[in-house]
């Protein structure tokens, strides 16, 4: 092993790929794309969970993160699931995927 | 006695049941009738088993902490449990009438049912988790449920609304979830028992921290994190805004809560606390100038709320200070306890009640308030009733609350949160006498009414809401149940 172990490799990657999500939620508008990047952030997060694991090396391997990536992956589908459907729902009654950019009601009227 | 061991496990099964039972066998007279008063007993078995035995622990399945998940019930999390049982309870039965299922059946009198209850049950998941992850499944239900109650009447401007809370959600869940992973990386446990009792002042703590309070920041609608919640919660039909609004951003304020001074109370830092104190104050006061110039009766009470959440985020600044124990922490951490479930009912009561005013109007333009004292006068007085509450004055739980955090903050010397917890109140005035004053107006007959049995849930609701103002003693000291040592020695 030359000082960059299997775990912190991981966790490295897990730690760009959270950065190209977090990128990918900034720079587009298209909520399809915003969706696309928050599970890239997840798979990111999981992989750092992931690589925690194998924190110890005199224990061997962490079963715990992987349990708790599989509920979190469970998770992070249902809410994809349900942001598609309010996507489409949104893009029919709208005509467009991009939230509008001003806050509503900021300016106290409607 | 083995029952109240099981009160843990039957607030979120009962619940959960019914969500299911709801959309196999589309009943909701039978299914509110049965629900809520089970619910209420299990409630009442919940305090009895507290106030007996102290707090209740159930290990699921029988697996111990670190590896099992423990449902915990003390005397917070069981505060949390009754004023959301009484919430969603009189919020249930308000409902009935405007989600009717058998004759012309709407999506959204179907769809209404399962999520009230599914967020009923994922509300009491979140307040007896015992576990950071399991919070962070609970919370994610939670917020699944309420995008959908947001979205219910299907319109794209609910739709919208929907999907910038999600935007702000998801963001929170990402945030939360990655602290939970490095604060299990540092320490290998997420029980908050557990984590108690390590050191935590290590970088991998402390930034992990920051990322599980943004992430709930983000998801209680603290400013500046705010601008999702006024188009969600007055998109909603206003049974479900209730829910929402007076319960859902409690739900992750009572995770930020257990988190800093259950789980890591050594990881506050003075200027993270003061931090958090300026933008509940900047909440107060920037919510209520919105909510001043508002023109929309449900928009004004949402952006109340944005206000009213700036108050539980004072209890930071107030119970930390130095290493030494504090006399005052106790009352900031019980002050702000008291203000999120008085303001529960309160807001409640005051969606439900402007609901009725809408429905009697047909619009939510300030002048459907227009005659109410003489059409709907319990309606009127159920405004009235919150209002005290919201505004903090004697003798509501909004009172006791405001009183609590006044004396921490001048028994800590801490001034200026003194005077932003005054202010508050007085813009709290300044934007609910608008919509009174109109109901003293005469309304030239246009408008109807509606039944004075409906009418008289939102007034039972607020006044439970001053109720806990006059008898006070009773929770205050039920409370004190398992509170954690950084609610009487100060955070730090």
């Amino acid at each position: 092993m030359t000082g960059l172990d299997t775990a912190t490799l991981f966790a490295w990657c897990g730690a760009g790929l959270i950065g190209i999500g977090l990128y990918g939620f900034l720079a587009n508008r298209h909520m399809l794309r915003r969706l696309v990047a928050f599970n890239v952030v997840g798979s990111g997060i999981f992989l750092v969970f992931g690589a925690s694991g194998a924190r110890r090396a005199d224990l061997g391997p962490d079963p715990v993160p992987q349990a708790l990536i599989i509920t979190g992956i469970v998770v992070a589908l249902a809410t994809t699931a349900l942001l598609v459907a309010l996507v489409i729902r949104y893009a029919d009654l709208a005509g467009r995927a991009t939230l509008p950019e001003d806050e509503p009601g900021d300016d106290g009227k409607e | 006695m083995i029952l109240p061991a099981l009160a843990p496990a039957l607030s979120v099964a009962v619940p959960l049941a019914a969500a299911f039972l709801a959309v196999v066998a589309p009943r909701p007279r039978l299914l509110v009738g049965v629900t809520v008063p089970a619910m209420l007993a299990v409630m009442a078995l919940a305090v009895l088993g507290v106030r007996q035995g102290g707090p209740l622990v159930l290990a699921v399945g029988g697996w111990e902490p670190p590896l099992g998940i423990a449902l915990v019930a003390d005397g917070l999390s069981t505060a949390f449990l009754v004023a959301t049982a009484l919430t969603i309870g009189t919020v249930l039965v308000v409902a009935l009438p405007q989600f009717p299922i058998r004759q012309n059946e709407t999506r959204a009198g179907w769809a209404f049912w399962p999520l009230a209850f599914l967020l009923w049950a994922a509300l009491n998941a979140v307040f007896l988790s015992g576990d950071l992850f399991n919070i962070y499944v609970a919370i994610e239900f939670v917020t699944l449920a309420t995008l959908a109650l947001v979205a219910l009447e299907g319109k794209a401007k609910q739709v919208e609304a929907a999907m910038r809370y999600a935007m702000f959600a998801l963001f929170g869940s990402l945030a939360y979830l990655l602290g939970v992973a490095l604060l299990y990386a540092a320490h290998g446990t997420l029980d908050i028992g557990l984590l108690a009792q390590l050191p935590a002042q290590d970088t991998a703590s402390l930034v992990a921290a920051g990322l599980i309070t943004a992430g709930l920041a983000a998801k209680t609608a603290l400013f500046p994190f705010h601008a999702w919640l006024p188009p969600a919660h007055a998109g909603a039909p206003a049974p479900a805004s209730a829910m929402l609004s007076a319960l859902v951003p409690k739900a992750s304020f009572y995770v930020l809560l257990r988190f800093w001074f259950d789980a890591m109370p050594e990881a506050a830092g003075a200027i993270a606390l003061q931090l958090l104190g300026a933008l509940g104050a900047t909440a107060i006061v920037y919510g209520s100038i919105l909510a001043v110039r508002q023109n929309r009766l449900k928009q004004l009470v949402a952006y109340s709320t944005v206000a009213q959440i700036g108050y539980l985020f004072l209890v930071f600044p107030l119970a930390g200070g130095s290493a030494e124990p504090q006399p005052w922490t106790a009352g900031a951490w019980t002050g702000s306890v008291f203000h999120a479930v008085s303001h529960a009912f309160a807001k409640a009561a005051m969606f439900l009640a402007v609901g009725h005013a809408v429905l009697a109007a047909g619009h939510d333009r300030m002048s459907a308030m227009d005659g109410l004292t003489r059409r709907m006068p319990m309606t009127a007085f159920a405004l009235g009733v919150s209002a005290v509450t919201l505004m903090g004055l004697p003798p509501s739980g909004g009172f006791t609350a405001k009183f609590l955090l006044l004396t921490a903050a001048f028994a800590s010397g801490q001034v200026l949160w003194a005077a932003i917890i005054v202010l508050g109140g007085v813009l709290a005035a300044a934007y609910l006498f608008r919509p009174l004053a109109r109901a003293f107006l005469p309304d030239r007959g246009r408008y109807g009414t509606v039944p004075r049995a409906q009418q008289a849930l939102p007034l039972a609701l607020a006044m439970l809401s001053v109720v806990l103002g006059i008898v006070s003693a009773a929770p205050y000291d039920f409370l004190q149940t398992g509170r954690p040592a950084a609610a009487e020695e100060g955070l730090e």
